[in-house]
């Protein structure tokens, strides 16, 4: 077993979740120690990642269920990292509601490593585990205001939905098991008959699966719910981190084994796609509580990285990634600014709550102000580019349609965008905002309005980055 | 010559702006910011003269021209200029500057991130008029919304949210589509380097799609008629700086789009849709004129007048006749400077007054004669006077259009009887007649900087009125160059 090396993140991170939970159940008043050790934990195991794995051939273990390449070792990185900022950055959050418990980064730990495993997996039955493992620590994240009724019923609301679509999930598996006889990626495409309808069923099944888990129109009903009574650190994570590791299992399932079905999933994802870039952009618009909106605009943002998913080239899924990097990026600086919305120990999430915010916070306010317009995909912002590259992909591919409505629907999206900006700059002023946010919550707002607006001084670094994936 | 002479002219207004962002803002500061602001509009203006005293006009061919790698093996950077754009940018430095002197009376408020706004807003225009690549072009173009979007919505006027919004939205539904075009060359040609796809050609099955996605970005942005609502809002709520800025350059980035993208890279389609053009030029000219006669929001009239000259330069450019194109361009030039001073004129009064309805003015001549005189000038400029820069636009532009199509050569100058009418009646109703409203009397004349402002707009009016050479000079090898290339193309049908 000279490989396990390979798999040193993943081993490293179970047995510092193991660690932690028993220092945490020892040692009373622990919180403060496992919050900082966790995030060394995810900083160490991006470290490994990046060590072990970056820069290898594609290999696979264990008995080919899971494959380690150039793509699962990026997007590993990029969750940890996510994942690392947003634990940073909540800590605040978590103190003003008294939920500042040891529990808090132990989960968000364990779902990182169900991500990691459905990045890696290249195995129908590892994939679900991943699956399972990470969902099981969101449902009690969305709860972990448990006195909050809000939080308790986005975390019921998210288990029973969400264990319908696994339950879906597991049926689409079934089927593809019953007609290749296995549940082997590589094993799937050499067993694939095109003819086999059925098949296409079990495709469709699990394409459910993971549009519910991605939160892509029509499967999207639970976001806006979920998102708006879980806790603002957790919609924060909720927003980001699992959106990785969907979309690279999105990726590999399509990919890997099916490739050769395109013609049938193809329209799929085209219909996925332009949902979500449809009805995110203009069901945003009548929003009154930033957090539903934002599950809005989440709901369209992926709308874009399934188009270039669904464009069927090396291209498209390499602006897929550089897509969810660049929004990534755009909502680490959101929801920084919704973390400072904050008065008194109580933090506000209404859009009118932004009123006049230029004047009283003004460097909040134009923070927030590039951060949407980025979000809106006007030039020269990061999310301009980001957009660029999918309707790149999408029109080598000749796929007109989607390009058009795609890029028609980020007018409507503007409109909101521009709503909110409407609102902090030209509307009347009211009561200041606390000012003290600590640093890293400050940092994380510089760094990402920073690295938006100068994104267009070194837009190849990006695109070199991703340019080594190479699935197909 | 290694000096990046382009790459400064778009920098330096954004260095400035960068600079007047850490400097803070208390009201003495407010002073300095503006001074910081002028002054590096000003450099600006002469750097861009100092451009064209170097530049060569005997050679249609792209001078001080710049290339770097800027997405690898994806797009270049590349800007440089020609004939056709230099004057572009002239008129760009040389507006900017007043707009900053103008701010002295109107804004009061957030001074310094206006001023920011306008810096940026000067780097995106300029960029916009020497990118030589597609995507840098679409870039400056739509990077251009975010300060005028801001300038509309936080210094406007009372409805200036729905202002705001609407000039917003409309421009950036049509410029989406033109993304697609220009992701779709791309894809056809594997480069969007415009030099390049002028000399390789576009291959012909798909130049008609092309040519209206590019005509929809433009239409909204000349504003031809019937995408012209958002152009007489967002005058009449944007603050007097905010109208000079839009009326005299961001309306001109789209008649400079159809010169050099949708005749220089579509020269098929471009024939194939000239009578839709001559109509909605036609449509406009006549139609918005006689809605201007009825406006009783001084602003509002000369927003709808803006659209009918823009009529005429639409109309002129798809003459593809010498006379024609180089009308429209002096036409450009010259409704950048006349209409700057006519918003101006609004301005001094609306300053004063803060009224800007026709009806609360009349009979101010002998009041503030000094105002008077210039905006008198000003009138006949817009109405094209010989001896007034409109004059050459428009005469070269009918003469170019009687040369292609006689009758809408008759209609559009029936047009000028129309916009001669409303000019003077709109003059005539302010200026003369009696002292009904006796607030006026306390009414005083052009103060230093209003009368610095309007003189010097007021001086190039006249100049190019009566000697119009050296504009011309500067665009006949272009232009003839570009109509060779367009009749070479068109018979070759690529």
């Amino acid at each position: 077993m000279e490989n396990l090396q390979l798999v040193l993140p993943e081993i490293f991170l179970s047995l510092s979740i193991m660690f932690l939970l028993i220092l945490g159940v020892f040692k009373k008043n622990s919180s403060r120690l496992v919050q900082s050790l966790s995030l060394a934990v995810l900083i160490v195991t991006a470290v490994i990642t990046f060590n072990e794995t970056i820069g290898i051939n594609e290999t696979k273990l264990f008995n080919n269920s899971i494959v380690i390449d150039y793509l699962s070792s990026l997007m590993k990185i990029i969750t940890l990292l996510a994942a690392f900022l947003v634990l940073i950055i909540s800590s605040n959050y978590l103190k003003t509601f008294q939920i500042f418990k040891i529990e808090y980064p132990i989960l968000i730990l364990s779902s990182v490593l169900g991500m990691m495993v459905m990045i890696s997996s290249n195995d129908l039955i590892v994939f679900y585990m991943g699956l399972e493992l990470q969902s099981l620590a969101l449902y009690v994240l969305a709860t972990f205001n448990r006195d909050q009724i809000n939080s308790s019923e986005a975390g019921l609301k998210y288990f029973v939905l969400s264990a319908l679509s696994s339950g879906l999930l597991l049926y689409g598996c079934s089927l593809i098991y019953g007609f290749t006889g296995s549940t082997n990626f590589n094993v799937i495409a050499d067993q694939l008959n095109s003819n086999e309808y059925a098949l296409t069923f079990g495709i469709v099944f699990i394409l459910v699966g993971l549009a519910f888990k991605i939160s892509a129109v029509p499967f999207h009903m639970w976001a806006p719910d979920v998102y708006e009574g879980s806790p603002t650190s957790v919609t924060l994570f909720f927003t980001m981190v699992p959106k990785i590791a969907a979309l690279t299992v999105f990726i590999r399932f399509l990919y890997v084994p099916f490739l050769n079905l395109i013609d049938q999933w193809q329209m799929i994802l085209i219909f996925l796609s332009i949902a979500s870039m449809l009805f995110g952009a203009i069901a945003a618009i009548g929003q009154t509580n930033l957090k539903r909106l934002v599950a809005y605009s989440s709901i369209g943002h992926v709308g874009y990285a399934l188009a270039g998913v669904a464009s069927g080239t090396n291209d498209g899924i390499q602006s897929s990634v550089i897509y969810i990097t660049i929004y990534i990026l755009m909502n680490l600086g959101l929801f920084s600014c919704l973390l400072m919305l904050k008065r008194d120990n109580n933090y506000y999430e209404k859009i009118d709550d932004l009123s006049g915010l230029s004047k009283n916070h003004p460097m909040l306010a134009l923070s927030l102000l590039i951060i949407l317009f980025s979000l809106a995909g006007i030039p020269p912002l990061a999310g301009f580019f980001a957009k660029f590259y999918i309707f790149k992909a999408v029109i080598e591919q000749s796929m007109y349609f989607l390009a058009i409505v795609g890029l028609l629907s980020t007018v409507v999206a503007a409109f909101y965008y521009l709503r909110l900006i409407k609102i902090m700059y030209f509307d009347e002023q009211k009561e200041k905002y606390d000012t003290d946010h600590g640093f890293w919550l400050k940092f994380s707002l510089t760094a990402s309005t920073l690295l938006i607006l100068i994104y267009f001084i070194f837009p190849s670094q990006l695109i070199e980055v991703v340019s080594r994936i190479n699935i197909i | 010559m290694n000096f990046p002479i382009l790459s400064s002219l778009i920098l330096l207004p954004s260095i400035g702006a960068l600079f007047l962002f850490f400097t803070k803002s208390d009201k003495k500061n407010n002073f300095t910011g503006k001074y910081v602001a002028l002054f590096t509009s000003a450099v600006n203006f002469f750097l861009s003269v100092y451009l064209w005293i170097l530049f060569d006009p005997t050679t249609s061919d792209f001078q001080f021209v710049e290339e770097r790698i800027w997405i690898k093996d994806l797009i270049n950077y590349k800007v440089g200029v020609d004939g056709i754009s230099i004057l572009f940018i002239l008129l760009t430095t040389f507006i900017t500057p007043l707009c900053i002197v103008s701010v002295n009376n109107s804004i009061k408020d957030r001074l310094s991130e206006f001023l920011i706004a306008v810096l940026i807003m000067e780097s995106f225009m300029i960029g916009v008029f020497c990118s030589l690549d597609l995507v840098i072009f679409y870039l400056f173009f739509e990077a251009g919304l975010i300060p005028m979007f801001l300038i509309i919505g936080i210094w406007g006027g009372a409805r200036r949210v729905y202002s705001a919004f609407k000039f917003f939205l409309y421009t950036l539904l049509g410029s989406v589509l033109m993304l697609v075009a220009i992701i779709t060359i791309y894809w056809l040609n594997g480069t969007t380097d415009v030099v390049e796809l002028y000399n390789s050609g576009i291959d012909i099955k798909y130049q008609n799609l092309l040519w209206l996605a590019f005509f929809s970005s433009f239409a909204v942005k000349t504003p031809m008629w019937p995408v012209h609502t958002w152009l007489p809002d967002a005058h009449v709520e944007a603050p007097t700086a905010g109208s000079v800025l839009l009326a005299a350059i961001l309306l001109k980035m789209a008649g400079y789009g159809f010169i050099r993208f949708s005749l220089g890279l579509f020269p098929v389609a471009s024939e194939i849709f000239t009578p839709l053009v001559y109509t909605l030029s036609v449509i406009a000219i006549i139609f918005t004129s006689l809605i201007a006669l009825m406006q009783e929001d001084m602003k509002k009239l000369i927003a709808y007048s803006s659209v009918a000259h823009m009529g005429y330069v639409t109309l002129g450019i798809f003459t593809i006749q010498q006379q024609g194109i180089e009308g429209s361009i002096i036409q450009m030039i010259s409704h950048g400077l006349v209409s700057a001073a006519l918003f101006l004129c609004v301005g001094v009064v609306y300053d004063r007054m803060h009224s800007r309805l026709i009806n609360s003015y009349g009979g101010i001549v002998s009041i503030i004669p000094k105002y008077s005189i210039l905006f008198m000038l000003f009138t006949l400029a817009a109405l094209g006077l010989p001896g007034t820069s409109g004059f050459v636009g428009e005469f070269l532009i009918l003469m170019g259009a009687f040369k292609d199509n006689f009758l809408v050569a008759v209609i559009a100058s029936l047009g000028v009887i129309i916009g001669a009418a409303y000019m003077l009646w709109l003059y005539k109703r302010v200026v003369f007649g009696k002292l009904i409203n006796t607030d006026l009397k306390q009414m005083f004349d052009l103060n230093r900087s209003e009368l610095f402002i309007l003189s010097c707009l007021a001086v190039p009016t006249l100049f190019f009125g009566f000697y119009p050479d050296p504009l011309i000079n500067t665009i006949e090898v272009s232009i003839s160059d570009l109509i060779d290339q367009y009749n070479f193309k068109l018979a070759s049908k690529t």
